[in-house]
Parts: structure tokens; sequence; C-alpha cells
């Protein structure tokens, strides 16, 4: 199996591998290589949108060889909150960089054309993308299939017009439905003119005990497939959450006004899976399939004339597009969805964004003069397909500053006590408890999946959890999450990969290591990466929380600031900071 | 014998596990190209998926189209591989309009052997291994000829 660092440098042309293999023993792989290569390559201070700011991918030892081990992460500088960026993506990418032979890939500098990579085993073209430029995601993902080969095995990544224009939070799109979603992979791409990166590869992989390493396999396939852990995701999949949460007093309503949608019933996972998923597909090598394609079929002319288009929807996004903008319509809310999927924008970050700029506007802090007489108003699907529209093309000065983000959208316009970011991302739909806000302001990319807060509130408001208590699960998380992120997994297949299993799939491989071995790596990591985050100006003590998560009713009641502030004392104790 | 079928090839989701048990469990190796059962997508994974696999044809033309004999008919149905006789022309992969066969990275043929390992690790119960009468050699050459 090759473990190597592919180097491509868009400006120079040119691009060389390199063996560093000191750097995988040590890091394991996946986000503990990746964050290594970020503090390498990536100059202090750095503009993220300069030609000197990289792009680092990276998959991990398991990656291909073991089922739902399906991730590649990637790592840059963010636009969006100027430290840490950091995402992940499924899809057939990390299957795809394993048989060209590089665990990961270092893209510097930037094309002085539109241009794309094209990456089959080492040889690495840069080719012309003028043609493609400006052509929505989904459509250039179509061309490139046609123009590139590897069928079969190569993963199609690319950018839409939203990273073109360098929307902060625009995303990359991964095949057909997989992203690298947040912190805005997307404009990083677009500051660098590169509008894809295609890659394929025929490596031949061998592990050194064939027979343990089927043992190994037989035994992680059956708990995925034949035990309960991931039933979850292949029935309705994650948007189950939206009953759930909202029966919980859990889920963003209307910016987060409420926590409980009058309308959930109409967008809830149920009614998705029964009126409109038509399909499920799945990550290659992941035998789950949790992917859900709903099928949008809409009438426009009479005499039975329809358009149909394909959207795949999850949880996030439902919370985003949907309850976080008073949307009741699931025909409409697919309509936004699919818009962001063509522009290659974040949905988690666009529906906050027009959330706020929502009640901005019925607060009279904007006006028809900036919305350029578009109407944000709750469940107005047709202003907000406007708006979106809007934030990609930028006619002026407001829609020019919700591309930046909901944080410099209220710096400009007002409104910042219910501009619903933490540390400058946009948040995930869980409004549960101070754990989710503590999870998300320690969290290394501010993420509810860094740390899961949203879990640990529902588990403590089952059992009267102590903020000691909170912290310390958080801190578990942050720590065991690097590790599991290194490898990279799907992380729905956390139930999967117990310590215990992840010791013995890496066994199974040659690479020896105990649960101490990984609790440290664990620990290193995070270190590591708040290295990076504190080298470009982050500090907790600096975190605003807007006011509206203390007004709004969560799962575990009122939250307080004081146990907010609580729990980041005893979280800064607990790291010796 | 037996025979490999695409059972319910609609309820494919793409995860590509029998393509990795193939290689695994007949090759030891993890690789798509050393699959004899193969995945596609016909426009895209928004499109449908296509389970590609040996037909098991009673009188096969990869038989015939080998030079080399390394494609070896038994009497009772069952095609042989001997890869130590394959000389990588590929002969067999353009006869085989199907596709199911193709050339590893080696420039040898991969064929399936209708051993059902892959069966065993579809999640979606795409494939069936079913039991199809063994044919006398000159009965395999009569029935071929319809
Ligand atoms: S569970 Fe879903 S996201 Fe995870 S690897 Fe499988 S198909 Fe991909
Ligand atoms: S039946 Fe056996 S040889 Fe044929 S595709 Fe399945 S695993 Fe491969
Ligand atoms: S294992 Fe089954 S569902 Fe998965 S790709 Fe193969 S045939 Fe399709």
């Amino acid at each position: 199996m090759l473990r190597r660092v592919l180097y491509i440098d868009l400006g120079k042309k040119e691009s060389w591998v390199e063996e560093r293999d000191e750097l995988f023993e040590r890091w394991l792989g996946g986000t503990g290589v990746a964050t290594q290569l970020l503090l390498e390559e990536c100059p202090q201070g750095v503009d993220p949108l300069s030609p000197e700011a990289p792009i680092i991918f990276s998959i991990g030892p398991l990656n291909a060889l073991f089922p739902v081990v399906t991730k590649t992460v990637t790592a840059f500088k963010s636009p969006l909150t100027g430290e840490l960026g950091e995402s992940y993506a499924g899809g057939r990418l990390a299957m795809a960089m394993r048989f060209a032979g590089h665990e990961s890939i270092v893209i510097r500098g930037a094309a002085d054309r539109p241009s794309y990579i094209s990456i089959t085993d080492d040889d690495v073209k840069i080719k012309d993308a003028t043609s493609v430029w400006g052509i929505n995601a989904t459509t250039v993902g179509f061309i490139l299939r046609e123009v590139e080969t590897g069928v079969g095995r190569r993963s199609i990544i690319r950018i839409g017009p939203a990273g073109e224009k360098l929307v902060k939070y625009a995303g990359v799109i991964v095949d057909t439905y997989r992203h690298f979603g947040r912190l805005g992979l997307g404009a990083v791409f677009g500051s660098k003119n590169l509008k894809a990166l295609v890659i394929s590869g025929t490596e031949d992989v061998e592990v050194p005990d064939p027979g343990r390493y089927r043992k190994v396999y037989n035994k992680l396939y059956r708990i995925a497939v034949q035990t309960d852990v991931m039933d979850k995701y292949h029935d309705i999949g994650t948007s189950i959450n939206i009953n759930v949460l909202n029966q919980l007093k859990g889920l963003p309503t209307r910016n987060f006004q409420s926590t409980s949608f009058e309308g959930a019933a109409n967008i809830s996972g149920e009614v998705f899976a029964d009126d409109y998923l038509f399909r499920k597909v799945s990550c290659a090598h992941c035998p789950i399939g949790c992917i859900h394609i709903a099928m949008l079929k809409t009438s426009f002319a009479p005499h039975h004339e329809f358009e149909i288009r394909k959207v795949s929807y999850d949880y996030e996004l439902i919370y985003a597009l949907g309850s976080n903008l008073g949307v009741s319509d699931p025909a409409g809310l697919l309509e936004l969805i699919e818009a962001c999927e063509r522009y290659g924008m974040d949905v988690m970050s666009t529906g906050v964004v027009l959330g706020w700029a929502t009640e901005a506007y019925e607060r009279d802090l904007i006006t028809p003069q900036e919305t350029l007489g578009v109407p944000l108003q709750w469940n107005n699907i047709k202003g907000y397909q406007k708006a979106i529209d809007h934030i990609v093309g930028m006619p002026n000065e407001f829609y020019a500053a919700l591309a930046q983000g909901v944080e410099l959208a209220s710096d400009r316009y007002g409104g910042k006590e219910f501009a619903m970011a933490l540390a400058g991302n946009e948040v995930a739909g869980y409004h549960t408890g101070p754990a989710s806000i503590v999870g998300q302001i320690v969290g290394v990319r501010h993420s509810h999946l860094d740390n899961a807060g949203y879990s640990i509130d529902q588990k403590a408001a089952k059992k009267q959890l102590k903020p000691e208590e909170m912290v310390d699960a958080i801190i578990k998380e942050d720590d065991s999450r690097g590790v599991f992120n290194s490898l990279v997994g799907c992380l729905f297949a956390r139930g999967v990969y117990t310590n215990d299993n992840i010791i013995d799939a890496l066994g199974a491989i040659g690479i020896e290591k105990t649960q101490e071995d990984l609790d440290d790596l664990g620990k290193r990591i995070f270190e590591e990466k708040y290295r990076f985050k504190r080298r470009e100006g982050f500090d907790i003590a600096e975190i605003k929380v807007p006011k509206r998560f203390y007004e709004t009713i969560t799962t575990m009641g009122m939250v307080d600031p004081e146990t907010v502030e609580t729990m980041l004392e005893i979280y800064r104790e607990r790291r010796g900071w | 014998m037996h025979r490999l079928k695409v059972a319910h090839p609609e309820r494919c989701i793409g995860c590509l596990s029998c393509m990795f048990a193939c290689s695994r469990i007949n090759t030891g190796h993890v690789s798509l190209d050393r699959s004899a059962i193969k995945i596609k997508t016909q426009g895209g994974i928004e499109g449908d998926f296509v389970v590609v696999v040996c037909h098991a044809c009673r009188d096969p033309p990869c038989v015939k189209a080998c030079p080399t004999g390394a494609l070896e008919r038994r009497d009772d149905g069952n095609v042989v591989f001997h890869e130590d006789l394959c000389n990588g022309c590929g002969e067999c992969v353009d006869v085989c309009l199907i596709g199911a066969i193709s050339l590893d990275g080696d420039e040898k043929a991969v064929k399936c052997r209708h051993c059902g390992a892959c069966v065993a690790f579809c999640p979606h119960d795409v494939l069936e291994l079913e039991e199809v009468p063994a044919l006398g050699g000159s009965d395999a050459q009569k029935s071929s000829v319809h």
C-alpha cells in the first residue's frame, strides 16, 4: 500500500511525489497528517484566498480497505473564520486517492487562468477549464465525466459559481451528492482559479496477511450490516431527527426564535421517505447507503408537463432551509436545497444567513432597498430563491455582505444578538442545551460534529449530568474523533469502529497500535489543531455567544450564560490552558 | 453447477462491496481491477447502476476466442481459467459483449468462477447464486445452437 504525498504547484505547473513515512507513522493519516501538512504549508497570517494559502487532502490507512471508512479530509485556512478550515466528504474520493497511490495531496499556488487538475496515478495534468468556468456544479460534473478517463473508480470534485465568486461559505461538490461543505473550501478553489479535480488510479493494494485481513473485515462488515448500530442511517436517514428534535424542543425554527416548528410534520424525514424518496445510494465501499435522494416532480405547463429533479437531503439541510426559515412545503424546500447544490454553497451557512436576514428585514434593520425588492419573509420560497441567486451574483453591497457570512453581515447591518454563528461559523441544527453551544465553541472546526455536544445534551436531559461531566464528555469526543478522523471513517459508523475494532483493523494491515497510543495520538492531534488556530489568532476568550442562544428554550430548558461560562472555564482548566 | 445471477439489479446502491469481496477473497488484493463483477453507473450516481456479471454461457465465446487455451470449458459446463497460459491478448474481453471479462494490472484475464463470494457481501440482495443443471459436453454444443 502506497502512503505518499503528492504535491501540485498550480503557479509553477509542477507536481512531484514524496515518500514521507515518518509523517504517516507519527500521525497515522487523515486529519492527523493533514494538520501537519497545513502547519508546514500555510504561512502564518496569510490571506486565505491568496495563492500562498494551500489546500490539503488526506485519507487514512483504512480507507478503501474496510467497510464504511469512506471519507477524505481537507485542511485549509478558512476564508469564513480566518483560522482552521477542515471539512469531510464521502463519495468515491477516498477510494480514488487510495488507488492513485496518494494518501495526501497538497495544492500550492494559483493558476493564471481557469483550470482543473487531472490525476491518474502519478501522472498529473493541469488542464484548461475556461469553457466550464461559470457553469453550475452539477452540470460541470456531467461534462468532466465525459471527457475524463477512469470510469467506475474515479472521483470528480468541483466548485460551482459560488466558489468562483468567492462566497465565503462556498463548498466543493464531491462526485454526486457529497460535499466538502463547511468553512469555504469552494472559495479557496475559486481563488486559485481551480474549477475541479479528477483523480483515479490503478494501484493494486496488497495487505501483509490476507487471512487476518479477511477475518477482521468479516467481523466489521457483519456489525455494520447485520446489527442495528447503523439502522438509523439506512432507514429514514438523519432526517428522522426532524420529528425527534421537534418533540424535544431542539429544532431551531425561524432563526432560533423557537425550537419547535408547527410545520415540522410536513417536512419530516418520514414525509420525505414516504412521498419523495426514490433511491438510496452509497459512498464507495459502504454497505449502508445512507444517501437519500428525493425525486422532485414539478409541473411547468398544463397537459402533464413535468420537470424532474433529483435532490439529496439530510437532517441539516431540512433544518437550515426548512424549519429555520419557517418553510413547511417539502417541494419548495427541495428547490432551495437544489439551488445551493447547483451554486455549490454550504446549506447550513446559507440557511443561517437567510434566517438572520429575514429577521433583520422584519425588524427594519434592512429595507427593500437593500434586498432589491426581494421579500425576505418566513416561508417565502420564491423570495429565498431570489436571495440565493443574489448572494452568488452579489448585485449590491448588502448581498455581497451576506456572501461573507452572518457575522460580517451583522457587523455591518446590526442584529448581532440573533446572528447565529459561533466562532464565525454558522451553527448546525441543534438547540439542545449548553453542551451543544460549548461544543461548537471549543470544537476544532466549530462544527457540531467535532464533539457531538447535541447528543451530550440529550443524554444530560435524561440523566442529569453535571457541567463537569458534560465537559469531560466533550473532551473525550474531541480527542477520540481526532483518531477516527485520521482513519478517515464515516462518523455514522462510530458504533462499528469501537476502539478495539480500530486496533484490530489497523493490526490487520500491519499497523500495531495500543489503546494508549491512540489516546495519546488523539490528544496530540487536538493540540496541533489548536496550535494552528492560535497561530491564526483564535482565542476562546474572545468568542461572543449571540443572546438568542439564551432566549429560546432548549431540550434542557433555558440555558443561562453562567452555565456556558462555567463549562468553558472547566474546559480550559481540564485542557490545562 | 452454480451460476451467479443478478436477481434484483434495481436494488443496487452502488456500494462496491461485491467488487471488493471478489478481489479480496479470490485474489487476496484490495482492488477493483481484479474483481470479476463490475458495477457501472449509467449517467453517474444519480442514474441507474448496472451490475455486470458473467452470464455462464452454455457455449462460451470467450473459450472459443482464447488462442492459448487459458480459458477451458469443462464437460460439466464450468469454465476454468489457467492464469499461467493467459498472454493478455484480450480476445476474450472483446468477444464478451456483456463486458464481463477484463484484464487486471498484470494483463491477465479476470473471469468469474461463479463461487458466490460476492453474494454474501451484497447488503441489498441484488445477487444470488443459483443452481443450474450440469451439462454434458455434447449437449451443450447442441443447446447452444439456439
Ligand atoms: S453511511 Fe452514508 S455517508 Fe457514511 S459512508 Fe455510508 S453512504 Fe457514505
Ligand atoms: S461469483 Fe465469485 S468470481 Fe464471480 S464475481 Fe462473485 S466473487 Fe467474483
Ligand atoms: S454489493 Fe450489491 S448493492 Fe453493493 S454494488 Fe454490489 S450489487 Fe450493488
